[in-house]
């Protein structure tokens, strides 16, 4: 690595456009974007789904498909790249510059051993390195990216890796060639948040590795302060604002900008502000008219914002931070002539949060909740080798107007737990009660349909949860329908579930193609409220949706907790979110509760290791934060679950665990830890917390 | 990310665009799915043609006996193969049968074979295949043996012995096309609703309490109806097909009944002789099947959520 070459840069690009045809007319998705990237420095680009930010990123690698027109100038090392051909830009590809793509699942080839592909990799690029040589350099690229036995592993095919193995070999191709930049588009935004903070170490040890200038790019402003060095925040295909991470954090000039930040919940606040959503939705990028196209959006627009779009000039006397506002100069940190630039919305309260917890009735008991998928082999006669332990021995209650949330990484039973209850399944040693019936009670279909009344879902996916062949109407009316309401009766309740839910009435004869995926969302919730029932489960209701978007949604969901009186059980594995919305928490690991209390307890003072090493993970939108946290990084991968474990089944990667003497130890692996602590308030399974 | 992502303006964001906030005023009485389904169809301008051919088709095949001079068993020994003529406006066949009067017999028959097989099969397979996918377990596999078994036998030589048992009668005829005809296109609907049953708002439905037959109809069906429309015209075709295959080898529709696939089939021997004994019959067939194909083309695009209506009116 040589650190001669530090002040040119190694990327230059210039009034970068993209645009592509279409039927609608031409798509203009990226609209001026310059930067310079010095080496080693790293440039994060944020923006939600359509701001151009992965189109850029494509442009760079000369990806496109033939019929986008790009023009601008992207210079590589002196080099101009535009203009290049495919052949030409192939000898760049994975040597100057490397790619690490979102999805660790696909991006690498099924039918060749990942020892294979990295060699591929290495030998591509220089025709003269011996298969000895290039198996040896691939070993070492394996160690240095944390991969354990790497001589073993190098024969081994990409499904005997985990997602986070997997981009971890990703991480390690892209790196194979030394390259002078590495473009990461969104890379860790499947992972769970323990395995992302390991690949974004790991990224970080990539670039001090090769010197490399990172580009990396992503919608979460919680990553963009863990790693970046400069921030180019992207609307409409255009840079509205740029400036080093520090200044951006700090002093934000731009509306949109404050706005993105305004809108994500942080995990580490514990006041129950509402959150502050962006009105409306990102302009189409066709026939754009000369003016800002934040102006419909933004709460501060005045008419000249309408006249002219706004260039990107530098604000407040400093040549590196620049924005694209008429209004920049009078903003100040979120506010504008001493009011914020976002008013803060309202959100009621209600009397039932000022009951005590226990005076409340529980309006869903769940006691020692047990499903095990079985394991079997053989094509033709099915022999049963084992058992799945997807959730052992899971007990909560949740109380009227309360929200009660499960966290835990993917595969830790959070869901199957959830679909559990709304099966209503009868369980064998243990019982689930919705409002005081017991599942166990129910005789018959009609007694089933009539506890259905009290409990309702909301799935993850917008799209996929509402049948695309009915119209919004006819989706809202259906459980309604089911219960047997009057047609009169239901024409009124839909119009007023619209309404709740923010959707304007006149519009329920349209299909749910015709909304976006907050309004979809919306319908979904409306769905969900039409027979008042007392429970609401969400899996995972805004994961789906761009922050802006999100805020405006888990407002709602707030504010109909308070106006309806809703008892809420809510899957998540964003914990910023967990923390806004729900008044207890529940830590799932391996099938099982590790952690169990009031959120506030919980968040503050996490007691189990998993619950700290999970809250250390998330990234937090504050650089000054981020660079003093420690860290606790989790080794490896969640463990299989098909084996019963005779002691803690967090033995494996726990930090704690490590650090205790042999004879303490032996406990750990021996007997599995009880849930202990003050009982109801906050509890916790760890013999030694 | 692709290109059609950038340009949907339905993708993201929280409102729907500006342009259409206000699509139509609120004291407006809202459309049910089947009237937003019949203006789709009517603005889709192939539709409407096959549409009135179909209609004209069944017209003629209706009123058509009114205007005959000839009944379609009465012989004309002075008129024996005659083209077409002010007296025999078809022309007549060797035998000195009106074809006229026996292309509008044939045309009622086929047409109630053809609809009556199509909508039988499609039915059938529709709801045998979608359930078998819904319902799972052992309804799901005593279904799928049942249809392996049938694949395997050879179903065109019974439909040939029973046929030729009832004597050609056009009822029996469809009866077993039905029967032998609808496992094919279950097997392929079970298929596709493998993936349809692992939807969300399949689950949603069931967690709604609704009941599991329902769901198949109001959730499952629906969801492959292009595919059915498109089963139903092939069914149409092929129906025909195979009434006209059985009726040539013998054990279609017997004389003195006709069918457009006997007619035809005669016909085509004497194609140099005498013409219009094939073209009149391939004529209205012809015009069957592409009245057929239009209504489909209509009625798949009406239905679909993602054509290019984009969910509105």
């Amino acid at each position: 690595m040589t650190l001669a070459d530090t002040t040119t840069a190694v990327l230059e690009v210039r009034d970068l456009t993209v645009s592509f045809p279409s039927e609608a007319g031409r798509v203009d998705a990226v609209r001026g974007v310059s930067f310079d990237l010095l080496p080693g420095r790293t440039l994060g680009i944020v923006g939600e789904s359509g701001s151009g930010k992965s189109v850029t990123s494509l442009a760079i690698m000369g990806l496109l498909d033939d019929n986008a027109r790009v023009a601008g100038s992207i210079r590589f090392g002196g080099d101009e790249l535009l203009g290049k051909t495919d052949a030409q830009m192939s000898k760049l590809r994975g040597n100057g510059i490397a790619m690490i793509f979102q999805d660790p699942l696909t991006s690498l080839t099924p039918v060749f051993t990942i020892g294979d592909q990295l060699i591929e990799a290495l030998t591509v690029h220089d025709s003269r390195m011996t298969r000895q040589a290039a198996s040896a350099r691939a070993i070492e690229l394996l160690r240095l990216v944390g991969i354990p036995n790497p001589e073993k592993r190098l024969k081994s095919f990409p499904h005997e890796f985990s997602g986070g193995m997997r981009q971890r070999v990703v991480i390690a191709i892209a790196m194979a060639n030394r390259p002078k930049l590495i473009i990461a588009d969104e890379p860790t935004t499947a992972l769970d948040v323990t395995i992302q903070a390991q690949i974004l170490e790991l990224i970080k040890t990539a670039q001090r590795e090769t010197g490399a200038a990172v580009i990396m790019i992503t919608h979460d402003m919680g990553v963009v302060a863990n790693i970046a060095d400069d921030v180019l925040v992207m609307y409409a295909g255009k840079p509205i604002e740029q400036a080093p991470v520090d200044e951006l954090f700090a002093d934000t000039r731009m509306p949109y900008s404050i706005g993105l930040l305004g809108a994500i919940p942080r995990v580490d606040k514990a006041e129950k502000q509402p959150l502050v959503p962006i009105k409306g939705n990102p302009p189409l990028l066709v026939n754009l008219p000369d003016a800002c196209p934040f102006a419909d959006r933004c709460p501060i627009a005045v008419d000249a914002c309408r006249r002219k779009e706004p260039e990107l000039l530098p604000v407040g006397g400093k040549v590196e931070h620049r924005a694209a506002c008429i209004r920049a100069e009078e903003i100040r940190a979120g506010y504008i002539d001493g009011h914020p630039v976002y008013p803060v919305p309202e959100v009621p309260t209600s009397a039932l949060v000022r009951t005590p917890r226990e005076e409340r009735p529980a309006t869903l008991v769940v006691d020692n909740l047990v499903k095990t998928f079985p394991l079997t082999r053989g094509a033709f006669f099915k022999r049963r080798i084992g058992d799945v332990h997807a959730v052992r021995n899971v007990s909560f209650d949740v109380r009227e107007g309360e929200c009660m949330a499960i966290v835990g990484e993917s595969g830790s039973g959070k869901t199957t737990t959830l679909l559990q209850i709304m099966d209503l399944a009868q369980q064998q040693d243990g019982d689930i009660r919705i409002n005081g019936v017991s599942v166990a009670d129910i005789r018959s279909a009609r007694a089933e349909r009539d506890l259905r009344r009290d409990i309702q879902i909301v799935f993850q996916d917008p799209m996929g949860a509402l049948d695309p062949r009915m119209t919004v109407y006819d989706i809202i009316a259906e459980p309604l329908h089911t219960i047997g309401e009057s047609k009169d009766r239901i024409e009124t309740r839909v119009d007023e579930l619209m309404d709740l839910v923010g959707l304007n009435p006149a519009h329920s004869d349209r299909f749910p193609t015709a909304f976006s995926g907050g309004q979809r969302q919306r319908i979904g919730i409306a769905r969900a409220l039409a027979t008042n029932p007392k429970v609401v489960v969400l899996d995972e209701p805004v994961s789906a949706l761009d922050v802006s978007i999100q805020a405006g949604v888990i407002n709602l969901l707030d504010e109909l907790k308070v106006k309806l009186g809703l008892s809420y059980l809510f899957v998540a594995h964003d914990l910023s979110v967990v923390r806004h919305i729900a008044d207890r928490v529940a830590v799932m690991y391996l099938g099982s509760f590790v952690e169990h209390g009031d959120v506030d307890a919980v968040f503050d003072n996490p007691q189990h290791p998993y619950t700290q090493a999970l809250l250390s993970a998330i990234p937090v939108p504050d650089p000054r934060i981020e660079r003093t946290r420690e860290r606790i990084v989790l080794t490896g991968d969640l463990p299989s679950p098909t084996e019963e474990p005779r002691g803690c089944p967090f033995v494996t990667r726990c930090p704690l665990y490590r650090t205790l003497a042999p004879e303490q130890q032996e406990l750990c692996e021996g007997v599995m830890p009880p849930l202990t602590g003050e009982d109801g308030v906050h509890v916790n399974a760890c013999h030694w917390r | 990310m692709s290109i059609d992502k950038l340009a949907d303006p339905l993708e993201h964001g929280d409102n729907p665009p500006p342009s259409e906030t206000e699509l139509r005023a609120p004291g407006r009485k809202r459309l049910s799915k089947w009237e937003l389904y019949g203006r789709r169809f009517v603005r889709n301008r192939g539709a409407l043609i096959g549409l009135g051919i179909f209609v004209l088709l069944v017209l003629f095949a209706i009123l058509g006996p009114l205007f005959q001079q000839f009944d379609h068993i009465e012989l004309d020994f002075l008129a024996l193969s005659d083209p077409p003529s002010p007296e025999h406006w078809f022309g007549t066949n060797n035998a000195g049968n009106d074809l006229y009067a026996m292309v509008v017999v044939g045309l009622q028959r086929s047409l109630m074979i053809a609809i009556t097989v199509a909508v039988g099969t499609t039915v059938l397979s529709a709801v045998i295949g979608a359930a078998a996918a819904y319902f799972r377990g052992w309804f799901e596999r005593v279904t799928l043996l049942v249809i392996h078994f049938l694949m395997v036998t050879p179903t065109f030589l019974i439909l040939a012995m029973i046929s030729n048992d009832a004597g050609g009668d056009w009822r029996v005829i469809s009866l077993v096309m039905i029967l032998v005809g609808w496992f094919f296109s279950a097997r392929v609907i079970w298929t596709l609703s493998l993936s349809i049953r692992e939807r969300e708002y399949v689950q949603a439905a069931r967690y709604m309490g609704v009941r599991g037959f329902t769901i198949v109809m109001r959730h499952m069906l629906p969801n492959i109806g292009s595919l059915l429309v498109i089963n139903f015209t092939l069914g149409v075709v092929s129906a025909v097909l195979t009434e006209t295959g059985l009726s040539f080898i013998g054990f279609g529709v017997k004389l003195p009944d006709v069918s457009l696939g006997s007619l035809i089939g005669i016909g085509a021997n004497s194609i140099s002789s005498a013409p219009w004994l094939f073209y009149f019959p391939a004529g209205a067939l012809t015009l069957l099947t592409v009245s057929m194909a239009l209504v489909a083309d209509g009625l798949r695009d009406a239905l679909d959520p993602t054509s290019a209506a984009g969910g509105r009116a």
